[in-house]
Protein backbone atom coordinates (compact mmCIF):
# COMPACT_ATOMS: atom_id res chain seq x y z
CA UNK A 1 0.00 0.00 0.00
CA UNK A 2 2.44 2.28 1.09
CA UNK A 3 5.02 1.48 -2.07
CA UNK A 4 1.58 2.50 -4.07
CA UNK A 5 1.44 5.53 -2.70
CA UNK A 6 5.08 7.07 -2.23
CA UNK A 7 5.41 8.03 -6.16
CA UNK A 8 1.51 10.39 -5.95
CA UNK A 9 3.47 11.89 -2.63
CA UNK A 10 6.52 12.81 -4.73
CA UNK A 11 4.19 14.29 -7.69
CA UNK A 12 2.47 16.19 -4.91
CA UNK A 13 5.72 17.50 -3.48
CA UNK A 14 7.69 18.21 -7.15
CA UNK A 15 4.38 20.10 -8.22
CA UNK A 16 4.05 22.34 -4.62
CA UNK A 17 8.08 23.21 -4.92
CA UNK A 18 7.22 24.08 -8.89
CA UNK A 19 4.15 26.51 -7.66
CA UNK A 20 6.26 27.84 -4.83
CA UNK A 21 9.41 28.35 -7.45
CA UNK A 22 7.49 29.50 -9.98
CA UNK A 23 5.61 32.25 -8.13
CA UNK A 24 8.55 34.60 -7.28
CA UNK A 25 9.85 34.81 -10.73
CA UNK A 26 6.00 34.88 -12.21
CA UNK A 27 5.91 38.70 -13.42
CA UNK A 28 9.20 38.16 -15.38
CA UNK A 29 9.35 34.32 -17.01
CA UNK A 30 6.33 35.58 -19.39
CA UNK A 31 7.69 38.90 -20.44
CA UNK A 32 8.15 39.48 -24.12
CA UNK A 33 11.15 37.84 -24.62
CA UNK A 34 13.99 39.65 -27.13
CA UNK A 35 14.38 37.64 -30.48
CA UNK A 36 10.60 36.20 -30.24
CA UNK A 37 7.17 38.08 -31.42
CA UNK A 38 5.68 39.79 -29.45
CA UNK A 39 1.97 38.10 -28.08
CA UNK A 40 -0.67 39.14 -30.06
CA UNK A 41 -3.44 41.75 -28.63
CA UNK A 42 -5.37 43.98 -30.07
CA UNK A 43 -6.43 47.50 -29.64
CA UNK A 44 -9.29 49.79 -30.48
CA UNK A 45 -7.98 52.54 -33.56
CA UNK A 46 -8.18 55.82 -31.76
CA UNK A 47 -11.39 58.18 -32.38
CA UNK A 48 -8.66 61.24 -32.18
CA UNK A 49 -8.18 61.95 -36.05
CA UNK A 50 -4.72 63.10 -34.76
CA UNK A 51 -3.44 59.82 -32.97
CA UNK A 52 -5.22 57.83 -35.66
CA UNK A 53 -2.59 59.78 -38.51
CA UNK A 54 0.03 59.42 -36.32
CA UNK A 55 -0.02 55.63 -36.46
CA UNK A 56 -1.67 55.63 -39.84
CA UNK A 57 -4.63 53.21 -39.05
CA UNK A 58 -8.40 54.07 -40.33
CA UNK A 59 -11.76 53.74 -39.47
CA UNK A 60 -13.65 52.16 -36.36
CA UNK A 61 -12.35 48.39 -35.05
CA UNK A 62 -9.11 46.97 -33.65
CA UNK A 63 -5.24 46.90 -34.95
CA UNK A 64 -2.46 45.04 -33.62
CA UNK A 65 1.24 47.10 -33.28
CA UNK A 66 2.08 45.88 -36.53
CA UNK A 67 -0.54 47.63 -38.39
CA UNK A 68 1.06 50.43 -37.30
CA UNK A 69 2.91 52.34 -39.97
CA UNK A 70 6.50 52.72 -38.15
CA UNK A 71 9.23 50.29 -38.54
CA UNK A 72 9.67 50.37 -34.58
CA UNK A 73 6.92 50.48 -31.80
CA UNK A 74 8.10 51.37 -28.73
CA UNK A 75 5.39 50.32 -26.04
CA UNK A 76 4.95 51.89 -22.71
CA UNK A 77 3.26 49.79 -19.69
CA UNK A 78 2.47 52.29 -17.36
CA UNK A 79 -0.27 53.43 -14.65
CA UNK A 80 -2.39 56.36 -13.51
CA UNK A 81 -2.14 55.36 -9.81
CA UNK A 82 2.12 54.26 -10.39
CA UNK A 83 4.11 56.94 -8.75
CA UNK A 84 7.50 56.11 -10.73
CA UNK A 85 4.84 56.62 -14.24
CA UNK A 86 4.54 59.54 -12.78
CA UNK A 87 7.38 60.40 -12.07
CA UNK A 88 8.50 59.26 -15.34
CA UNK A 89 6.12 60.96 -17.24
CA UNK A 90 8.22 64.19 -18.78
CA UNK A 91 10.87 62.19 -19.37
CA UNK A 92 9.02 59.85 -21.46
CA UNK A 93 7.20 63.03 -23.22
CA UNK A 94 10.75 64.44 -23.96
CA UNK A 95 11.89 61.08 -25.62
CA UNK A 96 8.46 61.33 -28.16
CA UNK A 97 9.53 64.57 -28.44
CA UNK A 98 13.38 64.54 -29.20
CA UNK A 99 11.54 61.46 -32.02
CA UNK A 100 9.24 64.17 -33.27
CA UNK A 101 12.25 66.45 -33.97
CA UNK A 102 14.24 64.05 -35.26
CA UNK A 103 13.57 63.73 -39.46
CA UNK A 104 15.33 60.34 -39.57
CA UNK A 105 13.65 58.88 -36.88
CA UNK A 106 9.80 60.08 -36.92
CA UNK A 107 7.84 58.58 -39.31
CA UNK A 108 10.50 55.24 -38.07
CA UNK A 109 9.83 55.14 -34.27
CA UNK A 110 6.17 55.37 -33.13
CA UNK A 111 5.07 55.24 -29.35
CA UNK A 112 2.37 54.41 -27.36
CA UNK A 113 1.25 53.47 -24.07
CA UNK A 114 -1.02 51.42 -22.60
CA UNK A 115 -2.77 52.08 -19.06
CA UNK A 116 -2.83 48.21 -16.97
CA UNK A 117 -5.80 48.43 -14.87
CA UNK A 118 -6.86 51.74 -15.54
CA UNK A 119 -10.21 52.87 -16.85
CA UNK A 120 -10.32 55.10 -20.45
CA UNK A 121 -11.03 58.03 -18.23
CA UNK A 122 -7.97 57.10 -15.78
CA UNK A 123 -5.95 57.19 -19.10
CA UNK A 124 -7.48 60.39 -19.96
CA UNK A 125 -6.88 61.67 -16.81
CA UNK A 126 -3.19 60.79 -17.28
CA UNK A 127 -2.52 61.87 -20.48
CA UNK A 128 -4.55 65.40 -19.59
CA UNK A 129 -2.43 65.83 -16.44
CA UNK A 130 1.22 65.01 -17.89
CA UNK A 131 0.36 66.51 -21.78
CA UNK A 132 1.10 63.33 -23.21
CA UNK A 133 0.89 63.51 -27.21
CA UNK A 134 1.44 60.02 -28.23
CA UNK A 135 -1.72 58.04 -28.13
CA UNK A 136 -2.56 55.96 -24.67
CA UNK A 137 -4.93 53.19 -24.02
CA UNK A 138 -6.92 51.51 -21.81
CA UNK A 139 -6.77 48.09 -20.37
CA UNK A 140 -9.14 48.12 -18.20
CA UNK A 141 -9.82 44.61 -17.83
CA UNK A 142 -6.23 43.43 -17.39
CA UNK A 143 -6.54 41.67 -20.68
CA UNK A 144 -3.41 43.03 -21.92
CA UNK A 145 -1.78 42.68 -18.76
CA UNK A 146 -2.25 38.91 -18.80
CA UNK A 147 -1.24 38.26 -21.86
CA UNK A 148 2.16 40.27 -21.94
CA UNK A 149 3.48 38.15 -18.72
CA UNK A 150 2.00 40.47 -15.74
CA UNK A 151 4.58 42.90 -15.93
CA UNK A 152 4.97 45.89 -13.27
CA UNK A 153 4.91 49.44 -14.12
CA UNK A 154 6.47 51.71 -15.85
CA UNK A 155 7.70 48.40 -18.60
CA UNK A 156 9.08 49.51 -22.08
CA UNK A 157 9.16 47.13 -25.24
CA UNK A 158 10.82 47.87 -28.25
CA UNK A 159 9.50 45.75 -31.42
CA UNK A 160 10.28 45.91 -34.48
CA UNK A 161 7.88 45.79 -37.37
CA UNK A 162 9.49 43.67 -40.15
CA UNK A 163 8.31 43.88 -44.14
CA UNK A 164 6.15 40.97 -43.83
CA UNK A 165 3.87 42.31 -41.10
CA UNK A 166 5.91 39.98 -38.76
CA UNK A 167 7.27 41.73 -35.45
CA UNK A 168 10.35 40.71 -33.20
CA UNK A 169 10.82 42.31 -29.19
CA UNK A 170 14.20 43.66 -29.53
CA UNK A 171 13.81 45.66 -26.19
CA UNK A 172 11.74 44.55 -23.18
CA UNK A 173 12.65 45.72 -19.57
CA UNK A 174 11.00 46.98 -16.29
CA UNK A 175 11.80 50.61 -14.87
CA UNK A 176 12.70 54.03 -15.41
CA UNK A 177 14.86 54.99 -18.18
CA UNK A 178 17.15 57.19 -16.84
CA UNK A 179 18.11 59.21 -19.62
CA UNK A 180 16.50 60.07 -22.78
CA UNK A 181 19.07 59.96 -25.26
CA UNK A 182 21.55 57.55 -24.57
CA UNK A 183 17.68 55.39 -24.21
CA UNK A 184 17.03 56.57 -27.81
CA UNK A 185 20.67 55.61 -29.30
CA UNK A 186 20.13 52.21 -27.62
CA UNK A 187 16.68 51.88 -29.07
CA UNK A 188 18.45 52.69 -32.92
CA UNK A 189 21.33 50.82 -32.27
CA UNK A 190 19.06 47.31 -31.07
CA UNK A 191 16.34 47.95 -33.90
CA UNK A 192 19.37 48.77 -36.48
CA UNK A 193 17.54 51.17 -37.63
CA UNK B 1 -4.89 8.20 7.03
CA UNK B 2 -3.59 7.67 3.76
CA UNK B 3 -6.42 9.45 2.42
CA UNK B 4 -6.44 12.33 5.11
CA UNK B 5 -2.80 12.55 3.85
CA UNK B 6 -3.59 13.31 0.11
CA UNK B 7 -6.24 15.26 1.05
CA UNK B 8 -4.04 17.88 2.77
CA UNK B 9 -1.42 17.25 0.12
CA UNK B 10 -3.87 17.96 -2.51
CA UNK B 11 -5.30 21.29 -0.63
CA UNK B 12 -1.68 23.08 -0.03
CA UNK B 13 -0.97 22.53 -3.80
CA UNK B 14 -4.64 24.06 -4.36
CA UNK B 15 -4.06 27.05 -2.16
CA UNK B 16 -0.44 27.67 -3.85
CA UNK B 17 -2.25 27.32 -7.25
CA UNK B 18 -5.40 30.17 -6.50
CA UNK B 19 -2.31 31.80 -4.61
CA UNK B 20 -0.17 32.28 -7.76
CA UNK B 21 -3.38 33.19 -9.95
CA UNK B 22 -4.51 35.72 -7.56
CA UNK B 23 -0.96 37.46 -7.49
CA UNK B 24 -1.32 38.53 -10.59
CA UNK B 25 -4.97 39.65 -10.81
CA UNK B 26 -3.80 43.90 -10.75
CA UNK B 27 -0.71 45.69 -11.70
CA UNK B 28 1.95 46.85 -9.67
CA UNK B 29 4.29 49.65 -9.98
CA UNK B 30 8.27 48.93 -9.60
CA UNK B 31 8.07 51.80 -6.82
CA UNK B 32 7.71 49.44 -4.36
CA UNK B 33 10.79 46.80 -5.45
CA UNK B 34 10.02 43.62 -4.05
CA UNK B 35 8.44 44.78 -1.08
CA UNK B 36 4.54 44.08 -1.20
CA UNK B 37 3.35 42.10 0.85
CA UNK B 38 1.32 38.95 -1.47
CA UNK B 39 -2.15 38.48 0.17
CA UNK B 40 -3.77 36.25 -2.61
CA UNK B 41 -7.35 36.84 -2.97
CA UNK B 42 -9.01 37.72 -0.33
CA UNK B 43 -13.15 37.28 0.68
CA UNK B 44 -14.26 40.77 -0.93
CA UNK B 45 -16.41 41.97 1.90
CA UNK B 46 -15.96 40.87 5.40
CA UNK B 47 -17.75 43.68 7.92
CA UNK B 48 -21.68 45.08 8.38
CA UNK B 49 -21.85 48.70 7.52
CA UNK B 50 -23.28 50.44 10.81
CA UNK B 51 -24.09 53.62 8.93
CA UNK B 52 -25.77 55.00 6.02
CA UNK B 53 -25.87 57.77 3.55
CA UNK B 54 -28.33 60.42 4.75
CA UNK B 55 -26.66 59.76 8.29
CA UNK B 56 -24.17 61.76 10.14
CA UNK B 57 -20.89 60.28 9.77
CA UNK B 58 -19.26 59.42 13.35
CA UNK B 59 -16.98 61.68 14.50
CA UNK B 60 -13.46 60.83 15.02
CA UNK B 61 -9.99 61.93 16.03
CA UNK B 62 -6.88 60.60 14.74
CA UNK B 63 -3.07 61.25 14.44
CA UNK B 64 -1.82 61.73 11.81
CA UNK B 65 1.71 60.34 10.13
CA UNK B 66 2.50 64.41 8.94
CA UNK B 67 2.17 65.14 12.73
CA UNK B 68 -0.53 66.13 15.15
CA UNK B 69 -4.09 64.72 15.36
CA UNK B 70 -7.02 65.10 12.74
CA UNK B 71 -10.72 65.42 14.51
CA UNK B 72 -13.52 65.18 11.19
CA UNK B 73 -15.82 67.52 12.90
CA UNK B 74 -13.18 70.34 12.32
CA UNK B 75 -14.21 70.27 8.80
CA UNK B 76 -17.87 70.85 9.43
CA UNK B 77 -19.26 73.96 7.32
CA UNK B 78 -15.69 74.24 5.72
CA UNK B 79 -14.71 71.14 3.35
CA UNK B 80 -16.77 67.98 2.05
CA UNK B 81 -14.94 65.04 3.25
CA UNK B 82 -13.67 62.03 1.51
CA UNK B 83 -12.71 59.20 3.58
CA UNK B 84 -10.05 56.78 1.82
CA UNK B 85 -10.39 53.17 4.33
CA UNK B 86 -7.43 50.88 2.73
CA UNK B 87 -6.64 47.70 4.71
CA UNK B 88 -3.24 48.35 4.97
CA UNK B 89 0.59 49.04 4.32
CA UNK B 90 2.84 46.87 2.07
CA UNK B 91 0.22 45.47 0.24
CA UNK B 92 -1.14 44.82 -3.08
CA UNK B 93 -4.10 47.48 -4.62
CA UNK B 94 -3.63 49.68 -1.64
CA UNK B 95 0.14 50.85 -2.34
CA UNK B 96 -1.63 52.12 -5.97
CA UNK B 97 -4.46 53.40 -4.83
CA UNK B 98 -3.45 56.26 -2.92
CA UNK B 99 -0.57 57.54 -5.43
CA UNK B 100 -3.75 57.86 -7.45
CA UNK B 101 -5.51 60.27 -5.51
CA UNK B 102 -2.38 61.87 -5.23
CA UNK B 103 -2.17 63.49 -8.52
CA UNK B 104 -5.93 63.94 -8.51
CA UNK B 105 -5.97 66.64 -5.70
CA UNK B 106 -8.04 68.81 -8.76
CA UNK B 107 -10.98 67.06 -8.59
CA UNK B 108 -10.66 67.68 -4.69
CA UNK B 109 -10.21 71.38 -4.70
CA UNK B 110 -12.79 72.05 -7.42
CA UNK B 111 -15.40 70.21 -5.42
CA UNK B 112 -14.43 71.93 -2.23
CA UNK B 113 -13.70 68.91 -0.73
CA UNK B 114 -10.12 67.39 1.58
CA UNK B 115 -9.67 63.75 1.65
CA UNK B 116 -8.24 61.56 4.81
CA UNK B 117 -6.30 58.10 3.97
CA UNK B 118 -6.77 56.06 6.58
CA UNK B 119 -5.20 52.71 7.49
CA UNK B 120 -4.81 50.32 11.11
CA UNK B 121 -1.07 50.44 10.20
CA UNK B 122 0.72 52.25 12.90
CA UNK B 123 2.74 55.78 12.62
CA UNK B 124 6.01 54.37 11.76
CA UNK B 125 4.86 51.77 9.17
CA UNK B 126 2.56 54.70 7.52
CA UNK B 127 5.82 56.82 7.42
CA UNK B 128 8.07 54.21 5.75
CA UNK B 129 5.05 53.02 3.13
CA UNK B 130 4.12 56.89 2.22
CA UNK B 131 7.65 57.87 1.69
CA UNK B 132 8.13 55.13 -0.63
CA UNK B 133 4.50 56.05 -2.66
CA UNK B 134 6.12 59.44 -3.19
CA UNK B 135 9.59 58.11 -3.88
CA UNK B 136 11.17 59.86 -0.80
CA UNK B 137 11.45 62.97 -2.65
CA UNK B 138 8.01 64.20 -1.62
CA UNK B 139 4.66 63.80 0.49
CA UNK B 140 1.05 63.41 -0.36
CA UNK B 141 -1.12 66.32 -0.09
CA UNK B 142 -3.46 64.73 2.00
CA UNK B 143 -3.39 63.50 5.62
CA UNK B 144 -2.79 60.08 6.38
CA UNK B 145 -4.34 58.86 9.44
CA UNK B 146 -3.49 55.77 12.04
CA UNK B 147 -6.39 53.70 13.42
CA UNK B 148 -3.79 51.77 15.34
CA UNK B 149 -4.53 51.83 18.42
CA UNK B 150 -7.00 50.94 20.22
CA UNK B 151 -7.55 49.20 16.88
CA UNK B 152 -9.29 49.82 14.36
CA UNK B 153 -11.78 51.62 16.38
CA UNK B 154 -12.87 54.03 13.77
CA UNK B 155 -13.24 51.33 11.20
CA UNK B 156 -15.29 49.49 13.29
CA UNK B 157 -17.41 52.59 14.29
CA UNK B 158 -18.00 52.71 10.44
CA UNK B 159 -18.47 48.89 10.53
CA UNK B 160 -15.68 48.61 7.83
CA UNK B 161 -13.59 46.87 9.82
CA UNK B 162 -12.83 42.73 8.79
CA UNK B 163 -12.84 39.85 10.96
CA UNK B 164 -8.67 39.43 10.62
CA UNK B 165 -8.29 43.43 11.89
CA UNK B 166 -7.91 44.77 8.55
CA UNK B 167 -10.37 47.62 7.75
CA UNK B 168 -12.15 46.96 4.28
CA UNK B 169 -11.05 49.14 1.12
CA UNK B 170 -14.25 51.60 1.44
CA UNK B 171 -14.48 55.25 0.45
CA UNK B 172 -17.16 57.48 2.47
CA UNK B 173 -18.40 60.90 1.14
CA UNK B 174 -19.47 63.88 3.63
CA UNK B 175 -20.60 66.69 3.03
CA UNK B 176 -19.89 69.64 4.90
CA UNK B 177 -22.79 69.21 7.38
CA UNK B 178 -21.58 66.01 8.05
CA UNK B 179 -23.85 63.51 6.32
CA UNK B 180 -22.86 60.94 4.41
CA UNK B 181 -23.53 60.99 0.64
CA UNK B 182 -21.98 58.17 -0.60
CA UNK B 183 -20.27 54.75 0.52
CA UNK B 184 -18.07 52.67 -1.39
CA UNK B 185 -17.03 49.04 0.74
CA UNK B 186 -15.43 47.55 -2.32
CA UNK B 187 -14.15 44.35 -3.19
CA UNK B 188 -10.81 44.23 -1.41
CA UNK B 189 -9.41 42.88 -4.26
CA UNK B 190 -9.69 45.32 -6.75
CA UNK B 191 -9.12 49.08 -6.60
CA UNK B 192 -12.28 51.57 -7.12
CA UNK B 193 -12.37 53.91 -9.91
CA UNK B 194 -11.76 57.27 -10.29
CA UNK B 195 -14.48 58.72 -12.43
CA UNK B 196 -16.62 57.34 -9.47
CA UNK B 197 -15.31 59.05 -6.99
CA UNK B 198 -15.46 62.20 -9.29
CA UNK B 199 -18.92 62.11 -10.13
CA UNK B 200 -19.68 61.67 -6.27
CA UNK B 201 -17.80 64.70 -5.40
CA UNK B 202 -19.48 66.70 -8.34
CA UNK B 203 -22.84 66.16 -7.03
CA UNK B 204 -21.76 67.87 -3.66
CA UNK B 205 -22.46 71.85 -2.57
CA UNK B 206 -19.38 73.32 -3.21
Amino acid sequence: MKGVHKPLICCAAFAICLLVATHAALAFTNAPAIGESLPPFKLPIPQDARAERYLGLSGPGQFTIAQIEAKVVIIQIFSMYCPVCQKEAFRVNKLYSTIQKRKDLKDKIKMIGIGTGNTPFEVGFFQKKYEVDFPLFSDENLSIHQILGELRTPYFIGVKINRDGSNEVFYSRLGQFRDVNSFLKRIVELSGL
Amino acid sequence: MVSKKYGSIFCVVGLLAIFSWASSAHGRSDAYKENIYPVGKLKPTDSVLKVKVGERAPDFTLPAVQGGKVTLSQYLGKKNVVISFVPAAWTPVCSDQWPGYNIAQDFFDQNDAILLGITVDNIPTLYAWTNQMCLGDETLWFPVLSDFYPHGTVAKKFGVLRSDGVSERALFVIDKKGIIRYIDVHDINKRPRLEDLVRELEKLEK
